[in-house]
């Protein structure tokens, strides 16, 4: 098993890929996984979070075979 | 209860003349809906073309999430989210909400927390292409 990861607009252009899928070993919340995706640069304020497809926070947990993704801000809807 | 998210054009107003609501007709006397469309103006910028990225499987998570609690915050009878995604031209439609229920209030109510919720919650965003440049909108328009 192990953690997908996506990344979505925006930031998937700015850090060049789309996700990737890392080993679960010493991953324990979701800035742990951001450490791994970007180690260059820290999880700014404006970066969204999601575990399993729900919003989430940095320090929430994270387990083996779970998705987190991160995106910029949304802006769907129109007008 | 319908919701979806297409990356096909498709015709609010055929939408609708195909939707039934189901609810019982002493819960469905009144329905309001808001369409919105892609516009060739942003910012004081000419946009030629847009790509709405969205999040498969989240973005239809989120969004029957925001129609169940509209649903059950004001007993609607029905609802309806259609929602596109991929590239589009100006004048597109870009989403269709529709809410009923027994009276006006709760309908047009259900409407607007709709519309405004699916903007800040659901996972789209919006690449638009000016005529010399591409670019992420960063933030949803006040209204």
């Amino acid at each position: 098993m192990s953690i997908r990861v996506k990344i979505f607009a925006s930031l998937r252009e700015r850090l060049g890929h789309d996700g990737m899928e890392l080993p679960a070993d010493g991953i324990a919340t979701v800035a742990d996984v951001w450490a791994r995706v970007a180690p260059d640069e820290p999880l700014a304020g404006s970066v969204l979070m999601a575990v399993n497809m729900d919003y989430a926070q940095a320090d929430q947990a994270v387990n083996d075979g779970d998705e987190v993704a991160f995106f910029p801000p949304v802006t769907g809807g129109a007008a | 209860m319908t919701v979806r998210v297409t990356a096909e054009p498709f015709d609010p107003y055929a939408e609708l003349a195909a939707y039934t609501p189901r609810g019982e007709a002493r819960r469905t006397g009144a329905a309001a809906l808001f369409i919105g469309f892609m516009r060739d103006l942003n910012e004081g910028d000419g946009v030629v073309a847009m790509e709405l990225e969205h999040y498969p499987g989240m973005t239809e998570r989120a969004l029957e999430q925001l129609r169940d609690e509209a649903v059950a915050r004001w007993e609607l009878a029905d609802a309806l989210v259609i929602h596109r995604v991929g590239p589009l031209t100006p004048t597109d439609p870009i989403v269709l909400v529709a809410a009923w229920s027994a009276h006006r209030n709760a309908a047009l109510e259900a409407c607007r927390f709709l519309i405004e919720e699916l903007k800040h919650r659901a996972p789209f965003w919006k690449k638009e292409q000016l005529a010399d440049r591409a670019r992420w909108v960063e933030q949803n328009t006040p209204g």
